[in-house]
């Protein structure tokens, strides 16, 4: 049964690659969406027995694919409550997105090439997190980056959006270097690449610290960082949103960019026998967070400030990796699948009703034109900044937040970092509900309301966003874990180094306050008085931070500077090498040959008879030459 | 013999100072009877009935050969409204 899962995504693919053309849209979104709805069914039943107990494991091997000597990678797929975690995110809520998408896509001419790729990227998420070796998920790995090129690229007859493809695949590129570096290593010093067996060998084989083992997990750090667009290479995923917004969606909540907190989680062992890397984890996630938080209050394309608060909450899942909090960091990732795919397609809803306007200065009002969209789109807001008690968001970032302080490996800098973060959060994104429904309607465009395909997954995501919160309470308020207790037989929990619940109130009560201060300066921005703002905005040193900030702190100008131009430079001087003129000079030659002999080719009749005539006498005198001398 | 030769050269010439497409079959028609009259002359000088047989190849080869040739003649006069074969050099490299 566990095949299924991804083998119905890929099937469905390869049905639509193959006779997509011949097929009506109709029968494309029963193919596209039932593959995906069983899927997601079949997951709901193998995952039942896991609610018992999280210690429950499924193993399938379907064949062998490859042998050398003695190492050998099978087709396996493994089933454990962490994998479960995300097959059930993927295939869920990437139904949704499908359902969703069959609305959305509903005028495109491409409609079965766009379902065919959102198959085979979910079918290839869904490999990635299934591998029981480092190759299958290598594997995985690949088709993923494969189908985020494809799919950010779709509308390809703008060069801009090819562009950003391009960088996309490039940028995880430089991770998946890194990252397949490291599976060698990890080979050649455990001699396998199951996952199982290198988790169980690595305490024997290196001590903690030891360089090896620091180096191996830095190495897979950075391919985790280049798929999750982490500092230093986030660049790519602002730039994705070229693509259709439930790409974006699917991108951004179910696949891609979790596929690197999967990858740190599953290997968390190592990153254990490593402190220095897993230090390093932490503080890429609090940095990050903290730069994408800043460059999100400044944008003003609605995606783009999605994509940033994305980066910023992945930072909050690395930065709970870093201090060990795994199960904290697959709670958040999951919450935010929800409330980042509702808030992805709310944005999608409010797009088409705009006829695909996406600057929010150019909306507004829109609360009173589009107010199931409105009320959806204020849930997964609230959510994502974490309003108290009522949002999902809340129970997970509140926990991270919490730990980042209180856990073995947390730190003060870690604590301030991430409420810091909370504060920011809560500010763009209230920024952008503001700009985007309240205040004077901007616009002369009349919305029209999406149609049920788009509001009822929207509706489901909306519900879910605010339950599921409820499987995790902090110990101030019930002390709910089922989720971290289902999820410890996996990874293992968090150790505290202090447990002071008056700290924790006040924590929490901080990062409630921040939040709400938030929505607070975010109302009087937008609101109240925007000319004060715009005033302040406006002060030179403002503007200049205003810029770095919407640019996302330059780092593409300094990419640009760094590799993009001196590699130019070198390409453009080796224009002309020695071994490019020896291949030119061959083909001048061709060409000088070809030249003379097409003259000859002048299609007048009496010359061919002439050249016939003239090459028998040739021949007639040369035997005759030879006979009689 | 010699007025084989002759022949032979007459169709040659004919062929290569003609632009008319029929007169250039015709001289192709001419050039291969005077093969003929060479092989028939031949196999009589020498006492050998192949000369005749490939007589006999010539004269249904030539028949042949003229079908096909009229038959592009006709395509070709319908495509230029003309004879001249230096009209169909459209096809030149």
């Amino acid at each position: 049964m566990l095949f299924l899962i991804p083998a119905l995504p890929f099937f469905s693919a390869l049905v639509l690659i193959l006779a997509g053309r011949s097929l009506n849209k109709a029968a494309v979104s029963v193919i596209a969406c039932g593959s995906m709805g069983i899927a997601a069914a079949i997951t709901l039943v193998l995952g039942l027995p896991f609610l018992q107990s999280g210690e429950h494991i499924i193993v399938q091997h379907l064949w062998t694919w490859m042998q050398a000597g003695s190492f050998t990678a099978g087709i396996d797929l493994r089933l454990d409550a962490l994998s479960l975690a995300f097959v059930f995110v993927i295939t869920f809520v990437g139904f949704l997105i499908h359902v969703y998408s069959t609305g959305y896509m509903a005028e495109d001419a491409d409609y079965s090439r766009f379902f065919a790729c959102m198959n085979l990227f979910v079918g290839a998420m869904l490999l990635l997190v299934l591998a029981d070796n480092l190759l299958l998920l290598y594997f995985g790995w690949e088709g993923v980056g494969l189908c985020s090129y494809l799919l950010i690229g779709f509308w390809y007859k703008d060069p801009a959006n090819g562009y950003a493809a391009r960088k996309a695949f490039i940028v995880t590129r430089v991770g998946d270097t890194a990252m397949a570096i490291a599976l060698f290593m990890l080979f050649q010093y455990t001699g396998t690449l199951q996952i199982q067996q290198i988790l169980d060998q690595a305490p024997q084989l290196w001590a903690a610290g030891n360089s090896t083992i620091v180096l191996i997990a830095f190495l897979l750090l950075g391919g985790a960082v280049g798929k999750s667009a982490q500092l230093p290479l986030q660049t790519w995923l602002p730039d994705a949103m070229a693509g259709p917004t439930p790409v974006s969606a699917l991108i951004h909540a179910a696949t891609m960019v979790t596929a690197g907190v999967y990858l740190i989680a599953r290997t968390h062992v190592l990153f254990e026998l490593a402190p220095a890397a897993q230090t390093g984890v932490a503080v890429i996630g609090a940095v990050t967070l903290l730069l994408a938080g800043c460059s999100a209050l400044v944008q003003t394309d609605i995606k783009r400030v999605l994509a940033y608060s994305t980066i910023s909450q992945i930072g909050y899942m690395f930065l709970a990796l870093g201090v060990g909090a795994w199960s904290a960091a697959i709670f958040h990732f999951v919450t935010h699948a929800f409330f980042k795919a509702l808030l992805f397609m709310g944005a999608g809803a409010v797009i088409v009703a705009m006829h695909h306007e996406q600057d929010m200065f150019k909306m507004g009002g829109l609360r009173k034109q589009l107010p199931a969209v409105f009320w959806v789109f204020l849930i997964g807001s609230a959510s994502l900044s974490a309003i108290p008690f009522i949002t999902s968001g809340f129970y997970s970032k509140d926990q991270i937040v919490w730990l980042a302080w209180s856990s073995v490996h947390g730190h003060t800098f870690y604590w301030i970092a991430a409420i810091t973060g909370a504060f920011l959060t809560a500010m763009y994104t209230f920024r952008m509900v503001f700009l985007t429904f309240y205040g004077p309607k901007a616009s002369h465009h009349t919305p029209h309301a999406p149609g049920n395909s788009m509001m009822i997954p929207l509706y489901i995501l909306a519900l879910c966003s605010t339950l599921a919160g409820f499987v995790e309470l902090p110990h101030t308020m019930g002390h709910v874990t089922l989720f971290s207790d289902w999820l410890q037989h996996i990874l293992p929990a968090v150790q505290l180094q202090q447990e002071s619940t008056a700290l924790e109130w006040t924590s929490q009560l901080l990062a409630a306050g921040l939040t709400f201060l938030g929505i607070y300066i975010a109302w009087v921005w937008v609101i109240e008085r925007p000319d004060g703002m715009l005033r302040f905005s406006q002060m030179p040193f403002m503007r200049w931070l205003r810029k770095l900030w919407f640019s996302g702190w330059a780092f593409d100008a300094l990419y640009d500077e760094m590799l993009v131009h001196p590699f130019v430079r070198t390409a453009r001087m080796n224009r002309r090498d020695m071994i490019d003129r020896i291949y030119t000079t061959l083909a001048r030659i061709t060409e000088w040959l070809h030249n003379m002999l097409a003259r000859t080719q002048s299609g007048l009749l009496r010359w061919y008879i002439m050249g016939v005539v003239l090459g028998a006498v040739v021949i007639l005198s040369v035997l005759i030459w030879r006979v009689y001398v | 013999m010699t007025l084989a030769g002759i022949l032979f050269v007459l169709g040659l010439i004919s062929m290569l100072i003609r632009r008319n497409m029929i007169f250039m079959l015709l001289s192709v028609e001419i050039m291969l009877n005077a093969a003929g009259l060479a092989f028939i002359v031949a196999s009589s000088h020498w006492a050998q009935p192949d000369g005749q047989v490939m007589f006999m190849f010539i004269l249904s080869m030539a028949a042949a050969e003229v079908s096909v040739g009229l038959a592009l003649i006709l395509q070709l006069y319908h495509q230029l409204k003309s004879l001249d074969s230096d009209e169909a050099s459209r096809m030149k490299g």
